[in-house]
This record gives C-alpha cells, structure tokens and sequence, in this order.
C-alpha cells in the first residue's frame, strides 16, 4: 500500500471543506459557497475512489491503517481501518454527499454557507465513525455526527421540529449513555486498551458479554431503528429538509446496523448467539408491523420512513442468521438502500419544491406534467419494492433465501414483504403519479430540470448497477465475512 | 458467427430496440421507433429459427454468461439453457411478438404514446426470452418478476383511466402473491440442492424424492415430504403468472390494457410462464404425487369454472379472457396428469390461436371504432370479411375443431387425464369434458353476436354512448399530439377504448393490412400447427432430455401413444368420441340461443337469477379480496400505527418517559428553596443515612 493517509484525507477532506465553505459567510456569497461545497464532495469522493481500486480482496485484515498516538493518558489513538465491511460505506457517504450538495443547489437559498457546512463536516465526521479502530475515536465521531445533523433538522426543518429534534435526543441519549459505559468497561477488562480489534480478541463471561451486548443494543437498535425505538425516525423525517433526510436515511441509518457487525457480534459473540432469536423477532417485527403501518400512511415521507425500518429489518435479520448469505445480503441491502432510499426522499423533494406539500391526498396525476419525472420515480419505487434487476432486489433476494435454510418460518415471515413492501409502494405510486391531473397544483407543475435530472440519473446508475451486477460489491466483502463467521463462531467463554 | 453468441442475440436485440424506442421517445419519429422495435424481434425470430435447425440437429447448450453474485459457498449465474423447450418457447414468443409489433403500428396509430407502447412491448419480449432461455432459478426469477413489470406498465398504459390504474396494481400485487410462495420454493431448492442450477438441482432431486422436513419444531406430524413443498410453493408462483384459481382475478381486469398487449402478454406468451416453469421443471414434480395432485385439481376447476364466465360476459375482450383462463386451467390439468409435453404442445397451438382471437377482437374493436360491447355488433362479416374468416379459424381451433390446431393439443389433453390415475385426475377428466361444451357454446356465442344476425351498431341506444357523444373520432385530436412527441400525454379527451361506438348510419370498415396480415399470419399455424406437431412432439423424441417423466409411476404418454395412429387418422376418429359431439352441441346450442331464438337466453336469465348473480360477481373472489385482505390489510396497519407507534410506544413510553421526567424535576426543584437550613437539614439526614448503612455491612 503506499503511504497516502487515504482514511485521513476521506475524513478531513469534508470537514475543512467544510470550515472554508462556513468562511464565505453571509448569503451574498452563496453561489461561491455552492461551488466550494461541490469542489469539496467532490474531491472527498474522489480520494475514497483508492480505497476500492487498490483495496486487497485476499485479506480480511484492515487495510489503510493510520495509527497515531492522541491521548496517551488513557491510551487512545488515532486508529484507523477500513475492511469489506466498512470499506463500502465510505465510498457510498462520500458518493451520497454530492447528491445531496447538488440537490439544496436551488432549494436552499437561506444560510447557504451553514447549510453546505453542516453536511460537509458530517460527512468528514461519519466516514470516521465507519474507519475508526479505536473505541473512544469511533464515540467521539458517533457522538459528534448528531451535532450537524440536529441543526440541520433545527434550523432548516419543517414547522414541528422542535418535537422531533427532541424525540431524536431523548432517544439516543438513552443509547450513547450505554455506550458510553461499555466501552469503559471493556477499556478497564482489556487491561487499559480502547483497540477494537484488542476487544474482539477479549475472553468474557457469558454474563459480561449479555451485558455489554445489551449495552449496544440499546444503542445501535435506536440508530438502525429497530422495532419498537423507531419512532423518531418518521418524525425527524417529516421535518427535515430533503438533504437532511437522504443523509439521514442513506448514512445515519447504517451506523446503527455498522455496529451490530463491529462491536456486537466480534465483541460478544455468545452473548450474540445467545439472544440472535430476540433479535430475529424484533427484526421480522420491523419487517411485517412497519409494512402494515406503512400502508396507511398519508405523508409520503412518513411512508417511506416506515418503509426504511422495514428494509432495515432484513439488514438485523440477516446479520443474526449468522450465514454468508445472510451478513454479505444484509450489507448489500444497507448499500442498495443508501441510493433506493435517498432516490425516493429526494423524489418527494422535487415535488415538495413545487408544490410544498407532503399529502398524497394532494397530488395525483403528476405524470401527465412530470413524465421525465414520473419514470425515474417509477424506477426507484420499484427498487422499493424489491424488484430484480434493481439493487432492491439483490439483499432481499439474499436474504431470503439464507432465511429458508436458517428456518422456514423466519423466511415465510420475511418473505411477506414481497406482497406488503410492493403494496405500499406501488399504492402510493398510484395515487401521487397515474390518473387524471389531480389539481391546479399538479396541472401547473414543471418538469424535473438539468439539475434534477442528474442526481436522479446518478441515483438510477447506482441501483442499476448494483442490481444487475452485484458481484463486485459482495467480493470485496467475501474475506472480511467469512473471517467474521469464523471469529463468531467460537465462545469467547473460558 | 458461433452459435453462443447467437443466443446472446435472441434476448439483446429486442431489448436494443426497446432502449431506443424508450429513451429516446421524445425525439424519435414514430417509424423510426416501430422500425427498431420491429427489426429488433425480427433479428430474434431469425435467429431463434437458425437455433431451433441447430437444436434440431443435436445441439443443445447449457453454460452461463456471467457470474452474478456470489456469496459462502453459493453463485448466482445468468446463463442459458437451449434445449428443445427452450428453443420451442422462443419460436412462440418472438413470432408472436412479430405479429403483434406489426399489428400495433395499425392499431395505436392515433395514440400519443405510440413510442412507449412499442418500447414495452420490445422490453417484454427481451425480459420473456430471458425467461424461457434461462439455465437456472435465479435468472427464472429475474424474467419472471421482469415481465410482470412490463405487463403493470401496460396495463397502466393508459395511466389517466382510474380502471386501468386499479388492475395494474391489483395485477402486481396477485401476481407478488404467487411470488411470495415461489421465491420460498426457490430457497427450498437452494438450501437443499445448495445451487440454483436446472442440471446440477435435477441431478440433485432424485435423491431428495424421501426426504422430509418439518415444519413445526420437528414434530412427527407436522413433517412433510421436501420434494411436496418445494414443488407447491413453486405452483403457487406459477398459480399467480398463469392465472389460476384462486390468483385468478387479475387477468380478467387486465384487458384494461391495450388489445396487442392483451393478445401478447395475457394471452399468447406470459401468461404461459407458469406451465413453462412447471414443464421445465418437471424432474421435480415427477417425485411428488401429491404436488400433482394439487396441480391437476387446481388447473380443472380454473378449466371449468373460468369458462362458466365466458358465457355471460358483453366485453368482446372479457369473453377471449376468460377463455384464455379456462385454457390455462386445460394447460395445467395436462401438466398434473404428468403429460407435460401436451401441455406444452397446447401452449403452442393456444398462442397462435389466442392471440388471432385477441387481435381479431381488436380489429372488430376498431372496426366499430372502440365499442367492445357485442350485444352492439351483428353482421360484421359483410364489413370485415377478413377479420371475420380469421375469427372463425381462431374459433374452430379454439373449441377442437378436427384437423385444426386446437383440436390436436386438446384433444391430448382430455385422452390424458383420462389414463392418468393421480388422485383428482378423475374429477380434473369431468371438469376438461364439460369445459368442451362450455368452450364451444361461449365462442360460437360471440362469434354468432358479432358476425352473423341482426345488425345491431349505429343505433346509439346505451347510456355510454349519450355521454361520449361529443367525441370526435379518435384520428382528429391524436394528430395533436405528434408534434410534442410520442411518450404519450394524454388530454381529457384522449380516454381510449371507452364505448365510443359508431354514430346512427355510421357503417363499421375493414381494417388496414398492418392489422390484418398479422391475422392471416397467425390464422395459419392456427390450423397446421397441431397436425404438423403432433406426431413429433408428443410421441417422438421431440423433448427428450428437456422433459422428464417417470414412465412406470405415471405412464400416461406411453398410453396415449399406444392410441395414437397418425395425425389424420385421430382427426376422423374424432367425428365418433363424445369430445366431438361435446363440441357441436355447445356450437348448435349457441346458434339456437343467439341466431334463430334470441329470446330464449334473456328468459332463461330471469329464471336463474340467483346462478346469474353469482357468476356476473365472478363468485364473489374480488368482493372478498377488497374486502378481506385489501380492507384487513388497511385495518391493521390503521391499529397498528394508531394503537402500537402512537398510542403505546410515542404516547405511553416516549412521551411518557419525558413526563416522568418533567415530573422527577419538579419534585427536585422543591428542594431547591435557596434556605440555608433546608439543605442543612438535608445533609444531615444523608449522613445519617450513609452511616446506618455502613454500620449496617459492618
């Protein structure tokens, strides 16, 4: 490997683009301030493109390392690696900062500079929670992601933020406090080690590890979400502005379910096999009770919130089967998510933008002013609902079938979202897009612009690609995998 | 130019030409989209041909194109199978698709969307070939999800019309029904026979044919044998492509979209998937007796009960649909009787013999200028005489007439389920000879409405016809929309194939050559196809190595070749089985009712009022559908938003929890009183209280 401090520059890239960008200041200069966000998601995408290129397929060890001293005192360092299972994740943040720079480029015209800013740093900030080796780096940068994206919601977010800022606080205040403990105990454990590589070589008993498992459960479930603390997301979905919302549900959702696979499994692998059947039920749970829920919802981006917990249901799911098919499914459907989801909520931006309205109720019809608009939206509804061809199909597809061989039951209940996930889709499809103009709002919209035109296009390659050749996105993950399975398999208990 | 890159250009081609017609739809004219759609299933017709000469002579094929996905110690390949089936289901489904890209240039003429009509159509044909041609289950599933998008688009084709909307989404969701259990048969396959291969799992089966597993914690009875399940949840899939009871409802609801589409997709090739699927895999459904059974009895009530509402159906297109469900039903009793061969050989004659009805039926549609009610025709023959000999041939095919093609695939058929001895086969006999009657007496009923009798258009009596009066013929106002391109936006005024009907005085008229080569096209392998077929492809070795059939447990071919004694000699034999006269009865029934008394069928109607009501409901599936599961389905997710994330999780525990918060802080907020002597007092009552416990462990 040569010696560029990929990692480094992935994360600090963003970030000072970020401070320079916030230097611009006042309104008057918001075109520079477009720019430089750009220029700056865009150099911070370009210098992840390494991290694939010259990524090592043979090895499940972390590639990229950077390691430096930080705190000496309590031994925590500036450790970073990624592997196969977080390598993709960095690239995919990067990828959806873009995106999302480009789609405020004509929405956002107030605190222009601020705005870029914010998603600038939380970019920098959660590329290191995804390459980050030391427990105390990777709480730092957990912690302090939120910061950006409270004031995103705060600031440029809908008329009831304040409610769901403060549902989204609560929430995760419970879970970092059990972190936050856990970790301490597991630095006191390993002798005085925040490494999380030293912890996932760590012996503990059956009872710590149920403990420490819980711990993170606490805090990755409500991050994922997961049934039943998923009740901030449809909130804080509703009022955030569209960039808020892909970032939120591309990226901020993975970090929960990136947790599960870094710390709970390696860490506390009996306690993980132990209680894989509670997890198992919770995530069927997301998958049956949130696609019902989902089906009657009147607010499209509340609909496709429910509709992530759901799809997020197949990612836990899979990863407590504790199969191939079932880690490598659940880590496609967490990258095919990343661009279905974010295609979906920056479809329902485009037409908020002109109509400023959430109500299915109060569209119908959009094709017959929106054509260019409606196939691209019919596209990603399908991916949606899991069709082949489209990245939505290849986790589902995976998963499922891991399922049939881990229990018949788990996949016919799993399986269920095939008929529920392509009905709430497809309904809501329906009734904003075909029929006759449904209203002087509809018959005077405009169709989507250059600009629009290539985020979604940028969109649509991703989950086409990923549908009709998946394979490069699974090798990468092969070794790193299949060495987790192995790790998992045996107690920790001596 | 080697042969493996041939069968890469079956499938490519069409979806070439569909890449041009669909993206480029705005700017393209309108010949330059059919010219590349049509030249695109031209090259796959060729070329198929070139490969069914190559198969013929031996050469078959199995080998993957690239490596899909690969995870632990499974691969996913996208590959092809060219063996005799295949080869056979590629020649249907490019001809016909030729047929009905010729036909459409004629028959969408005046559509805004003429472009994106021809690139769904090019898309379907790419995603059915890459159907049939696959060599294992995944790419199965891909052509088989990949078809049901393209026929949700069509049927939404026209996407202003609320119907049109309803049965495309009602279409997707039936037909996800049947997905949900064959993508749990797939995972059987994969997670027994660890491959989705066709040759490695067939190798694999046999050896399967005793195992079982439990379905319920590994209790004796709830263990069932593995080769019985895998092979009903597969059924199930194919249950909701093809259209089986109780996955039925959405063909019906189909004909919403355009004719050609309806004559292509839900009648000629897509809606044959399923009874492809089943032929294809028949080395599995040959250990299962029970999986048979299932198959036959559910194929015999589609055959039978389907036709029943043929008869009492107006809608030119509803009658064709219904009896394209009635012969997917004959279709699947074939299959269960173990005669997969037959069932194949009735795919193939039914294609061209259905999908001649449908685009007659179109052409009848245009002739009387988008009115579809039959009770409105009559003696269209003086106006359309070539689509009226068309219809007949389409006809007598359809009902068996001997020497036509019909005659040969069903009449193999009914000989079948009469030698087969799997339990139902004797009810599944029963349901297939009274479906003789009932086919021929509801298309002779139809034929007799719309070409012979009394001419019944131009008289503007419906109701229908009052509220469409305004409307000017459909050329006028669709020449409007050439100019902004042909992806298709509609106005109000462009709600297509609603009753328009003819004005008073108004003469119905032939159509234009590109509607009706496609019929004479298609009227002839309607009557040489089964004579020509016969003999190779039920009693030969036609599908050899393709189809496989445990001879000694279900010996039905071999008895029916022992029967057989040539093509010609089975058609005069004919004139003395019950079969034949089944079929006259129901053709002279029809012509007593609808062309010498036309009386006798209204009074009958009156006298069976509850039977009438109950068919005209359809038996009631889709009011107990709407009502159960659509209304169930929204109920819950009603009580579970409303009662569990609402009510429990955000108002008892989130809500809650920030309540109890707020209510700990002011009971902490009384002790802050700013009294020197209240927090003294504290204090000591702490210190107090730390010593007894200290005391206390000591």
């Amino acid at each position: 490997m040569s010696g560029t401090p990929l990692l480094s520059l992935a994360i600090w890239v963003p970030i000072l683009a970020g401070f320079t960008v916030l230097a611009t200041g006042s309104d008057r200069n918001a075109p520079l301030a477009r720019m430089l966000a750009l220029a700056g998601a865009a150099v911070g995408f370009l210098v992840t493109i390494p991290l694939w290129t010259r990524f090592d397929l043979a090895t499940p060890a972390m590639q990229f390392v950077e390691l430096a001293t930080w705190i000496p005192r309590f031994n925590i360092n500036y450790h970073l690696g990624v592997d196969g299972i977080s390598m993709l994740f960095v690239i995919l943040n990067a990828f959806i900062t873009i995106i999302v720079v480009l789609a405020g480029w004509q929405v956002i015209d107030s605190k222009v500079a601020q705005y870029n800013a914010a998603f600038l740093i939380m970019s920098g900030l959660m590329n290191g929670i995804f390459s980050a080796l030391d427990g105390m780096l990777f709480y730092v940068f957990f912690e302090a992601s939120l910061i950006p994206l409270y004031l995103i919601i705060g600031v440029w977010g809908g008329p009831n933020r304040v409610y769901a800022a403060f549902k989204f606080f609560l929430y995760t205040l419970m879970g970092s406090l059990l972190f936050l403990i856990a970790l301490i105990y597991l630095f006191v454990q390993s002798g005085g080690s925040f490494s999380i590589l030293d912890w996932h070589q760590l012996p503990l008993g059956m009872s710590a590890q149920t403990w420490i498992f819980l711990a993170f459960l606490i805090a990755f479930a409500v991050k994922v979400p997961m049934w039943p603390v998923h009740t901030w997301l449809p909130d804080a979905h509703v009022e955030a502005p569209t960039g808020g919302s892909i970032v939120l549900a591309a990226i901020a959702l993975k970090l929960g379910a990136y947790g599960f696979l870094r710390f709970s499994l390696p860490i506390a692998p009996d306690a993980s096999h132990e209680l894989s059947g509670l997890i198992v039920a919770l995530s069927l749970i997301a998958i049956i009770y949130i696609g019902f829920v989902a089906l009657v919802q009147e607010d499209m981006k509340k609909l496709v919130a429910y509709s992530s917990i759901a799809h997020m249901g197949f990612v836990t799911l899979g990863f407590f089967m504790f199969s191939a098919m079932g880690i490598e499914g659940a880590l496609v459907q967490m990258v095919s998510h990343g661009f279905i989801s974010g295609a979906m909520f920056f479809s329902i931006g485009v037409m908020y933008d002109r109509v400023h309205s959430r109500q299915i109720a109060d569209y119908g019809g959009v094709v017959n002013t929106m054509p260019k608009f409606a196939a691209f939206f019919m596209l990603f509804a399908m991916a949606n609902a899991g069709l082949p061809a489209t990245s939505g199909f290849v986790g589902e597809f995976m998963i499922i079938l891991g399922a049939v061989k881990f229990n018949f039951w788990v996949a016919f209940a799993a399986a269920s979202t095939m008929i529920v996930g392509a009905a709430y889709t497809l309904w809501m499809y329906k009734r904003v897009v075909f029929g006759a103009v449904g209203n002087h709002h509809v018959a005077e919209l405009t169709d989507i612009n250059a600009r629009e035109f290539l985020i979604l296009a940028l969109l649509a390659a991703g989950v086409m690609v990923m549908g009709l050749y998946p394979l490069p996105f699974t090798e990468v993950m092969h070794s790193s995998v299949n060495e987790l399975l192995r790790h998992v398999s045996i107690s920790k208990i001596q | 130019m080697g042969m493996q890159k041939l069968y890469l250009l079956v499938p490519l081609a069409p979806l070439l030409g569909a890449i041009v017609a669909g993206l480029f739809c705005r700017v393209i004219p309108r010949w330059v989209a059919h010219g590349a759609t049509i030249l695109g299933v031209a090259v796959a017709f060729v070329a198929s041909f070139v490969i069914f000469q190559d198969v013929m002579a031996g050469n078959t094929y199995n080998g993957s194109v690239y490596q899909w996905l690969s995870s632990g110690d499974y691969k996913f390949e996208v590959g092809f199978l060219i063996d005799q089936l295949t080869v056979t289901m590629m020649l249907v489904v490019t001809f016909v698709s030729l047929m009905v890209h010729v036909y459409t240039i004629g028959y969408m003429q005046d559509d805004p969307g003429y472009n994106r009509f021809f690139a769904y159509i090019s898309l379907f044909t790419f995603s059915m070939l890459m159907l049939v041609m696959s060599n294992n289950f995944m790419q199965l599933f891909f052509g088989w999800e990949a078809v049901g998008l393209v026929s949700y688009l069509l049927i939404g084709f026209w996407y202003t019309r609320p119907t049109a909307i309803f049965a495309n989404m009602k279409a997707f969701l039936v037909n996800r029904v049947g997905d949900f259990g064959f993508i749990l048969g797939i995972g059987l396959v994969l997670a027994y026979c660890g491959t989705l291969d066709y040759a490695a799992v067939f190798a694999k089966a046999p050896s399967l044919a005793n195992t079982t597993i439990s379905l319920f914690a590994d209790r004796e009875w709830a263990t069932v044998s593995l080769m019985s399940a895998t092979c009903i949840l597969l059924f199930i899939g194919a249950m909701g492509k093809s259209a089986q009871v109780p996955l039925h409802v959405w063909l019906p609801d189909s004909m919403e979209g355009p004719t050609p589409i309806s004559a292509l997709i839900h009648a000629a090739t897509m809606v044959t998937a399923g009874i492809f699927m089943v032929a294809r895999m028949s080395p599995l459904f040959e250990l299962s007796d029970t999986a048979l059974s299932f198959v036959i009895v559910i194929g015999a009530i589609t055959a039978l009960f389907m036709g029943f509402l043929g008869i009492i159906q107006n809608d030119i297109k509803r009658v064709v649909a219904y009896s394209t469900l009635s012969q997917l039903g004959y279709m699947t009793v074939a299959l269960g009787a173990s005669a997969y061969s037959v069932a194949i050989f009735h795919l193939m004659t039914h294609a061209f013999f259905k999908a001649l009805l449908f685009l007659g039926a179109g052409s009848v549609i245009i002739g009387m200028h988008h009115d579809q009610d039959i009770r409105n025709m009559g003696g269209l023959r003086k106006y359309m005489p070539i689509t009226w000999i068309t219809s007949l041939i389409g006809s007598l095919a359809l009902i068996g007439t001997p020497f036509f093609a019909g005659f040969y695939s069903k009449d193999s058929i009914i000989e079948a389920v009469r030698m087969s001895h799997i339990p139902g086969a004797g009810f599944a006999y029963f349901a297939v000879l009274a479906g003789v009657f009932v086919t021929a007496f509801y298309s002779f009923r139809m034929y007799f409405l719309v070409f012979h009798g009394e001419e019944r258009f131009g008289k503007a009596v419906q109701d229908t016809h009052a509220a469409h009066g305004k409307h000017d013929d459909h050329a006028a106002h669709g020449d409007d929309h050439h100019a902004d391109g042909t992806c298709g936006v509609y106005d109000v005024h462009d709600v297509h194939e609603e009753h328009h009907g003819l004005a008073p005085g108004q003469k119905p008229h032939e159509t234009p050559w590109v509607v009706t080569l496609p019929l004479v096209m298609l009227a002839i392998p309607s009557v040489v196809v089964g004579y020509l077929g016969i003999e190779p492809m039920l009693f030969g070795d036609y599908f050899k190595g393709a189809i496989v059939v445990n001879h000694e447990a279900h010996p039905v071919m071999e008895e029916l070749a022992h029967h057989f004694h040539g093509a010609t000699a089975m058609a005069l034999h004919a004139v003395t089985t019950t079969v034949f006269w089944l079929a006259a009865a129901g053709v002279g029934l029809s012509w007593f009712f609808y062309l010498k008394r036309p009386d006798i069928p209204a009074a009958i109607k009156a006298r069976v009022e509850p039977l009438y009501t109950l068919l005209d409901n359809k038996y009631y599936f889709d009011k107990f559908n709407e009502a159960v599961f659509a209304g169930g389905a929204r109920l819950l997710g009603k009580g579970l938003w409303k009662g569990g994330d609402v009510g429990v999780i955000d108002g008892f525990f989130v809500n809650g929890s920030a309540r109890l918060v707020g209510f700990i802080a002011n009971m902490v907020r009384l002790f802050q009183s700013g009294h020197i002597y209240h927090y003294a007092f504290t204090m000591i009552i702490g210190v107090f209280a730390l010593l007894t416990l200290w005391v206390g462990r000591v």
